[in-house]
């Protein structure tokens, strides 16, 4: 969405911090009741519930788990009875070369294997991780946000977004050292 | 450090206002941050240094006698007719089942909502990938040219041959291997919130470049939170049944062949359940020592001890059920060699380590049941100590008392070590503990941002109705509780 000219110029967003998560929970209800939609809160841990209070879709992240086990129970398959039953049959103790029973423990461990790798990239690469700068991060006091406080960062391209009136309502719910930060 | 708490605390009653907090002292966001990462970023105590010191002599011997192993031969280790499976297999059982506490901590604890493995499930899961490290040893070595280790794996040679799938063993290489992989990336994940604290506190350049580029850039944001926490959760639920696989399938490696004293049913849970108590008796041993080094008594709790030695007292009687069951099968089958195998096990030539094993895993640990045992950490160091020895033997008389009489007397035989048997295994806790203590002294060991969100602060709605706080409907209506002004005591 291209930013209206009349809006801050330079700014990127709307910074301040909470000493408790109870406020930064309050103030990010009130952002959603009055329609704000591109802010994002920044804390220690992850403050239990804070999505609702926030307006956040669940993760998309289980379907991409369940695509990544489906990819590895099926090649786990394939495999064995390519590799097994197909390719190079072993004559061992006379069993089948190909049977489902033996075939079972890799086709468990791969499709863990696949989940648990589609896990790990499929939630950095929905969180556009590792990424080595933000705009929020030059807030003078941001380094306490994976310590001790509780931020809020109310972008400028957000369309309710209004220097003045929103960090008054900022103001008004208790945030601290609220700054603009540049790009 | 620690200060004592204000109101009398008890760990045996699940009231949580009277229950034993997670957190002794007067302890808020900041001082979690400061006390675990204080760890990191002072220098290392005289004691670290000399204890890795010790470590790093004894991975010298492992080592010393890899390289014998490999320049001179397998036979080396004492395995030979009968018995072609010994200590190295012990060995390697042995680790793998310390493992499986750390992922049971991480792991199942998580999905049972159990707060308390919070403050040690770090360590734990550490502990896992070390120990999966150290047993790897053994099969990685046992094949003799361990340069050819690859054709374990399905890949393309020369040779235009496959690995046998219907093989356990091929199976265990999966398990395992899948194990470490996932094992890593639960730890990785967990870490980096942690790693981002220390790269927002770091004062050095190395520091800030070194966990800048492990942070990933992590910047705490609530969208990314809900990501990762959901990620933590499926990552929690692809362990729990991987890890009682992992120990499934290790046992498979004796069940499903045809030796009488292995060829039986209860072979899986029994092996979860020898493998869980033997990594809680391993977490014991290092958390006393831990807790005690590092000055992290207020996080490592009493509640966290004892409610490990009520789950070795459990999983220790488990594994006593196992061993009496057993013996029941082996007289019930009316089968003559399944009966010699187990007569011969518990009054045969190797009875001094059956006995061994009994007096270490069943009676010892029963000592559990009196609390005065239970919370009195000099008597749960030695117990665990027992508990690890116990399950050594475990292994070791699974193994060789299965093997050393085989079906006809002129194969009969009685395994002894060499030495090369005993350095190698000795030298496998080199391995561990330098691994264990560089993690120590270069990594938060105690997850910081699991520990502040158990802290009653930490929830938005602490006086507040809880639903609540799950629905987020309130529209900060009835929320206005949130003067959290730091109490005394933070009960979880």
């Amino acid at each position: 969405m291209p930013e209206p000219k009349t809006k801050s110029r330079k700014a990127h967003a709307l910074v301040g911090y909470f000493d408790t998560p109870a406020d930064l929970f309050h103030c990010c209800e009130t952002l959603r009741d009055e329609g704000y939609k591109d802010f994002d809160a920044h804390t220690p841990f992850p403050v239990h519930g804070l999505e609702h209070a926030m307006g956040l879709r669940p993760s998309r992240l289980p379907w991409i788990v369940l695509a990544a086990a489906a990819f590895g129970l099926s090649s786990a398959y394939l495999m064995q009875w390519w590799m097994g039953g197909v390719d190079y049959p072993l004559n061992i103790s006379g069993k089948p070369s190909f049977a489902l029973p033996s075939s079972i423990p890799i086709m468990f461990e791969l499709t863990v294997l696949c989940s648990a790798f589609g896990t790990f990239f499929g939630m950095w690469g929905l969180n556009r991780l590792p990424r080595y700068y933000d705009p929020v991060m030059k807030h003078p006091s941001f380094g306490r946000a994976t310590d001790d406080k509780f931020f809020i960062a109310v972008e400028a391209k957000e369309e309710k977004y209004d220097p003045e009136g929103t960090r008054a309502l900022l103001e008004k719910l208790g945030a601290k050292e609220l700054l603009e930060v540049e790009p | 450090m620690s200060a004592a708490p204000v109101v009398p605390i008890r760990s045996d009653v699940d009231d949580p206002s009277i229950r034993a907090p997670l957190v002794l002292g007067k302890q808020n966001f900041a001082t979690v941050s400061d006390s675990v990462s204080q760890i990191v970023e002072r220098k290392a105590p005289k004691t670290w240094l000399l204890l890795l010191g010790l470590a790093v002599s004894i991975l010298a011997i492992l080592g010393g006698s890899l390289v014998d192993l490999v320049s001179t031969g397998i036979g080396r280790w004492g395995n030979n007719q009968p018995v072609g499976w010994a200590w190295d297999i012990t060995g390697f059982v042995f680790w793998i089942g310390i493992g499986h506490a750390g992922t049971l901590i991480s792991a199942i604890l998580f999905l049972f909502r159990q707060k308390w493995r919070t403050s040690i499930n770090r360590a734990a899961e550490a502990m896992t990938i070390f120990a999966v490290m150290a047993a790897g040893i053994y099969p990685a070595f046992h094949v003799g040219r361990v340069w050819l280790l690859y054709w374990v794996f399905p890949i393309p040679n020369q040779m235009t041959v496959w690995p046998n799938f219907k093989s356990p063993l091929l199976w265990d290489v999966f398990a395992v291997s899948t194990y470490a992989t996932v094992s890593i990336l639960f730890w990785f994940v967990g870490l980096v919130p942690d790693l981002a604290t220390l790269r927002d506190r770091a004062t050095t350049r190395t520091r800030q470049i070194v966990f800048g580029i492990f942070a990933l850039g992590w910047r705490g944001s609530h969208r990314h939170w809900l990501n990762y926490e959901r990620a933590y959760m499926i990552l929690a639920g692809l362990s729990t049944p991987l890890v009682l696989s992992v120990h499934t399938i290790v046992s498979f490696d004796f069940a499903v062949s045809v030796l009488p004293g292995w060829h039986t049913t209860i072979f899986p849970p029994y092996f979860v359940a020898g493998a869980v108590f033997s990594g809680f008796a391993m977490v014991i041993t290092l958390m006393v020592i831990v807790r005690k080094a590092f000055g992290l008594e207020h996080m490592l709790t009493m509640r966290h001890l004892e409610n490990m030695a009520k789950i070795i007292l459990a999983t220790g009687t488990m594994v006593g059920y196992a061993y009496a069951m057993e013996f029941f099968i082996a007289w019930y089958s009316g089968n003559d060699y399944e009966r010699f195998a187990f007569i011969n096990r518990a009054f045969g030539p190797y009875k001094w380590a059956y006995w061994t094993m009994v007096s270490c895993n069943v009676f010892i640990p029963q000592l559990f049941w009196f609390k005065k045992v239970r919370t009195s950490i000099p008597a749960m160091f030695v117990i665990s100590i027992f508990v690890n020895i116990g399950m050594w033997f475990e292994r070791f008389v699974i193994i060789v008392t299965s093997l050393h009489r085989d079906f006809i007397p002129s194969s009969w035989g009685y395994f002894r070590p060499t030495l090369i048997d005993i350095s190698t295994f000795f030298g496998t806790f080199g391995l561990f503990l330098t691994m264990f203590l560089l993690f120590l002294k270069f990594l938060p060991s105690i997850a910081m941002s699991e520990v502040k969100g158990v802290m009653p602060a930490a929830d938005p709605h602490h006086h507040g109705d809880r639903h609540e706080a799950h629905e987020g409907l309130a529209g900060g209506t009835g929320n206005e509780d949130r003067h959290e002004s730091d109490p005394e005591v933070v009960h979880a």
